[in-house]
C-alpha cells in the first residue's frame, strides 16, 4: 500500500513551491522557449533582422552529414566517459572499502580530483601529453611510439575520455563507497559461510544491491557527458583533429559563438534538449524497473 | 547635513581635483594581451596624456573571437563600446551590420577630422573600403605570413644559410636536405588556411572565392579547389607524410617549436618578430614568402590579416569627434612607426613605413622590411585585394579540419578541397539568406 500524505487547503503547498516553480520557469523554461524560438528563424549577429524559416534550421542540420556524425561522436565519447568513470570509482570503492587501516588518508587522496574545474583539469592532461613539451609523450617517445593527438583522431578521442573521465572518478567514488557501506555485513556474512568467493558474493549481492546508485550515477554521468565536458574539450582539442572530438555541445558552442550562426545553434540546443530528455525518459522507464531498491 | 548633500559635495569635489572640464569617455575594446597589450595600453596614454578633452578607456575582451562576441552582445543589450576591435575575418559580418556600426569615413566627415584614406597602403585599405573606395573601418594592426629561417639549423644540416628560398620548388629541395640530415623539423607552420590557402591564392593571382573573394557581392562561392591550391596542399601533403612538414595545430601553435630551436623553417605572419626575436636563442632570418615557380602572375602580392577597428552606432556626437581624434592619433606615422618596429605589425601607412627607414630601423634590422615589400610591390588585383566572406570564422574552421585530412592521410588534397568548397558554400548561403 502506497501511503499518502495530505495537506488541507492549497495555499500553503503552493507557497512552498512557489520558488522552485519560480527557479525553473527563471533558469529553464524561458531559455528554453527562447532557444525553440529562435530556431524558427536565422538571424543576424546584432539582432537587427531576422528572417522566418520555419523548420529550415533543423532540415539543414539533418542534411548535415557532419552534424549526424557529431551524434556518433557523442555517443560514443559519454558512453566511454560514462564507462571509465563508473568503472574506476566502482573498482576503487570496492578496493576502499575493503580497508581496515589508513582508509580514511585514501579516500579523501580519492576525492580530491573532483575539486578540479574540468578546464583545469582539460590543461593539465594537455600538458601532460602535449606532442612536444608533454611528460608522458616523451616517455611514449623513449618506448618508441609517436603520439600526436593533433592528428591522430583516436589518440585525440582516448585523451579527452580519460581527462573527462578523471575528476569524475572521484564524484562517483563517493557515491559507490557510500552504497557499499549500506549494504548490511550480515549479508555478505552469510554468504560469506556459505561458501560464496568474492568475486560470486559481488557478483549476485553487492552489485544488485548497489543498482540504485548505480542507476542514479548512470542517468548523472550520462548528463555530466552531454554538457559539462565542454571545458576539456576546449582546452584540449577544440574539437579536432578533424571533427574526431566535436560533441553536440562543443558544435552548438562553435556555430553559436564562434560562427555567429545563431540560428543553426539554437535548432542544435533544441534538438539536444529533445535527446537528452528522451534518454532521461528511457532510463526511468525501462532501466530503472530492473532496479532493486 | 543630509546623506546626499554630504555625497553630492564629495562628488563635485572629487570632479573638481580631477579636471576642470568634464572629459567625455571614449570606451575601446580590444583583443590584446601581453606585449602586445602593454603597447596598446601605452598608445592609449600618450593619447589620454595629449588632450584634455576625450579620456579612452581601452579593455581586454578576451580572443579575437570573444571580443568580437562581446561587442555583439554588448550591442543587442545596448551598451556597445565606441570602438570595437574587430579581426579581418569578421570583416564581412561588420560590414554586413548597417544599423550597427557606423563607417569611419562618416565618423571623420561629421566630425570635420582631416583623414586622408589614400595615406595608407593599399593592400591595407583595400580590405576595409567598399568597392566606392569608402573605408568603413579603421585599419589597426595588420600583418601578412613570411618565412622564418633558423639559420643555424641549414648550417647544421650542411646547407648554406642564405641558401634561394624564394620558391617551393628550392624549398622542397632543402626540406630533402634537412630530412636526410636528421632534422626532425624541418618545416611548420602556423595558420594554415590563412597561410597556404588565403595568401596562397592571392599570391599567385588565382581565386579564393567567386565575386572577386567576395568583394562584389554576398552570392559568392568558394574557388579554393583550383589547380594552384590542391598541387600545393598535395604537395604539402606528402612532405607531411614523409616527415619532412610537421603539423602543430590550427593556430600558431608552431611557433612553440620555431622558437625553442626545433625546427628549420616556419611560415608565419610578420608579426610573430617580437616573440621571436626574444626568444630565439639561434640566428634567423625573415624571407619572402615562397611562391611555385611557373605559375603566371606569381609572385602577386600577400593579403593581410590582424584586425582594424570598428565604430559602434548609438553614441553621442560628442563621443564620436572624440573617436575621429583618437583614430587619427592611432594612424599618425609616429605611432604606426614605433607600434611596427615593436611588434612586426605592418607600417598601415605610407608614411609610418618611410619614418622607420629614416630612423634606420631597416638597416639594423635586416628583413624588417620583407613583409612590407612583399605588400607593396605589386598594385592588389581582384585576386589579392583580400577576402570578404561571411561566416568565414566557420569556413576557416572546415578548412583546418580538411587540411588535417590531408596531413594524416585520409584524404587526397582535390578530395579535400572539393568537400571544403561544398560545406563552405552552405555556410556562404546561409550568411546571403540572414543578410
Amino acid at each position: 500500500m502506497e501511503k499518502r500524505v495530505t495537506f488541507k487547503g492549497w495555499l500553503l503547498p503552493m507557497l512552498l513551491l512557489l520558488p522552485q516553480v519560480f527557479i525553473t520557469a527563471a533558469f529553464f523554461f524561458y531559455p528554453a522557449g527562447q532557444a525553440i524560438y529562435q530556431s524558427l528563424f536565422i538571424p543576424d549577429p546584432f539582432g537587427l533582422s531576422m528572417q522566418y524559416v520555419g523548420l529550415g534550421n533543423f532540415e539543414y542540420l539533418a542534411k548535415d552529414p557532419y552534424y549526424r556524425a557529431s551524434f556518433v561522436t557523442t555517443a560514443v565519447f559519454s558512453g566511454l566517459v560514462t564507462l571509465v568513470s563508473m568503472g574506476m570509482a566502482l573498482y576503487l570503492a570496492v578496493l576502499a572499502d575493503r580497508l581496515i587501516k589508513g582508509s580514511g588518508t585514501y579516500r579523501t587522496l580519492l576525492i580530491w580530483p573532483y575539486a578540479v574545474a574540468p578546464a583545469v583539469a582539460g590543461v593539465l592532461w594537455m600538458f601532460m601529453f602535449n606532442t612536444r613539451v608533454g611528460v608522458i609523450s616523451w616517455y611514449l617517445g623513449l618506448l618508441g611510439y609517436d603520439w600526436n593527438h593533433v592528428l591522430n583522431e583516436t589518440e585525440a578521442m582516448g585523451l579527452v575520455v580519460v581527462a573527462s573521465s578523471w575528476g569524475r572518478v572521484s564524484y562517483n567514488f563517493l557515491f559507490f563507497l557510500a552504497g557499499l557501506q549500506a549494504i548490511p555485513r550480515s549479508v555478505i556474512e552469510a554468504a560469506a559461510i556459505d561458501g560464496a568467493r568474492f568475486w560470486t558474493r559481488f557478483r549476485t549481492i553487492v552489485f544488485p544491491l548497489l543498482s540504485p546508485t548505480t542507476f542514479f550515477l548512470l542517468v548523472v554521468n550520462i548528463v555530466y557527458a552531454f554538457f559539462e565536458t565542454f571545458g576539456v574539450i576546449h582546452t584540449i582539442t577544440s574539437g579536432g583533429p578533424q571533427q574526431a572530438t566535436t560533441i553536440l555541445v562543443y558544435k552548438v558552442y562553435k556555430d553559436g559563438f564562434v560562427g555567429q550562426d545563431l540560428g543553426s545553434s539554437a535548432a542544435q540546443s533544441v534538438v539536444l534538449l529533445l535527446v537528452v530528455g528522451l534518454l532521461t525518459v528511457i532510463q526511468f522507464k525501462y532501466i530503472e524497473r530492473r532496479v532493486h531498491y | 547635513m543630509t546623506i546626499r548633500t554630504l555625497l553630492g559635495g564629495a562628488a563635485i569635489s572629487l570632479a573638481l581635483g580631477t579636471s576642470a572640464y568634464a572629459q567625455t569617455e571614449i570606451q575601446f575594446w580590444h583583443a590584446f594581451t601581453g606585449r602586445l597589450g602593454e603597447l596598446v595600453a601605452e598608445q592609449v596614454e600618450t593619447f589620454n596624456g595629449a588632450q584634455s578633452d576625450y579620456t579612452v578607456v581601452a579593455t581586454h575582451k578576451g580572443n579575437y573571437s570573444e571580443t568580437l562576441n562581446a561587442g555583439i552582445a554588448a550591442f543587442r543589450a545596448g551598451e556597445q563600446p565606441d570602438i570595437l576591435m574587430v579581426f579581418e575575418v569578421g570583416t564581412a559580418t561588420m560590414m554586413a551590420a548597417k544599423g550597427a556600426i557606423k563607417p569611419v569615413y562618416e565618423v571623420m566627415a561629421d566630425a570635420g577630422a582631416d583623414f586622408d584614406p589614400d595615406a595608407f597602403i593599399g593592400a591595407v585599405k583595400g580590405y576595409y573600403t567598399t568597392t566606392e573606395g569608402e573605408m568603413l573601418s579603421m585599419p589597426f594592426n595588420s600583418s601578412t605570413p613570411v618565412l622564418w629561417v633558423n639559420r643555424d639549423a641549414l648550417s647544421e644540416a650542411g646547407i648554406d644559410p642564405d641558401t634561394d628560398l624564394s620558391t617551393w620548388q628550392n624549398v622542397g629541395a632543402v626540406l630533402d636536405q634537412l630530412k636526410e640530415a636528421g632534422n626532425e623539423c624541418p618545416l611548420t607552420t602556423a595558420w594554415q588556411s590563412w597561410i597556404h590557402l588565403e595568401n596562397l591564392s592571392a599570391y599567385h593571382n588565382v581565386p579564393f572565392a567567386t565575386q572577386d573573394n567576395g568583394f562584389a557581392g554576398f552570392d559568392t562561392e568558394l574557388a579554393l579547389n583550383g589547380p594552384v591550391q590542391v598541387k600545393h596542399i598535395e604537395t604539402m601533403g606528402e612532405w607531411a607524410q614523409d616527415g619532412k612538414f610537421i603539423y602543430a595545430g590550427r593556430r600558431n601553435e608552431g611557433g612553440a617549436n620555431f622558437r625553442a630551436g626545433e625546427c628549420a623553417l616556419f611560415t608565419e605572419s610578420s608579426a610573430g618578430y617580437a616573440g621571436i626575436k626574444s626568444e630565439a636563442s639561434f640566428d634567423f632570418d625573415v624571407r619572402p614568402l615562397p611562391y611555385w615557380e611557373g605559375v603566371e602572375g606569381a609572385p602577386q602580392n600577400t593579403i593581410i590579416g590582424g584586425a582594424s577597428l570598428w565604430v559602434m552606432e548609438g553614441q553621442s556626437d560628442e563621443e564620436y569627434k572624440g573617436v575621429a581624434e583618437f583614430l587619427n592619433f592611432l594612424s599618425s606615422p609616429e605611432i604606426q612607426a614605433k607600434w611596427h618596429q615593436d611588434t612586426g605589425y605592418l607600417p598601415i601607412t605610407a608614411a609610418a613605413g618611410e619614418l622607420t627607414r629614416e630612423q634606420g630601423f631597416y638597416d639594423e634590422n635586416p628583413g624588417t622590411d620583407v613583409a612590407v615589400k612583399q605588400m607593396t610591390t605589386n598594385e592588389p588585383t581582384a585576386n589579392s585585394k583580400g577576402l570578404r566572406l561571411g561566416s568565414f570564422d566557420q569556413i576557416r574552421g572546415i578548412i583546418d579540419e580538411e587540411l588535417e585530412a590531408v596531413w594524416s592521410g585520409d584524404k587526397s588534397a582535390q578530395a579535400a578541397l572539393d568537400s571544403a568548397k561544398e560545406r563552405g558554400d552552405q555556410l556562404l548561403r546561409r550568411f546571403e539568406a540572414a543578410n
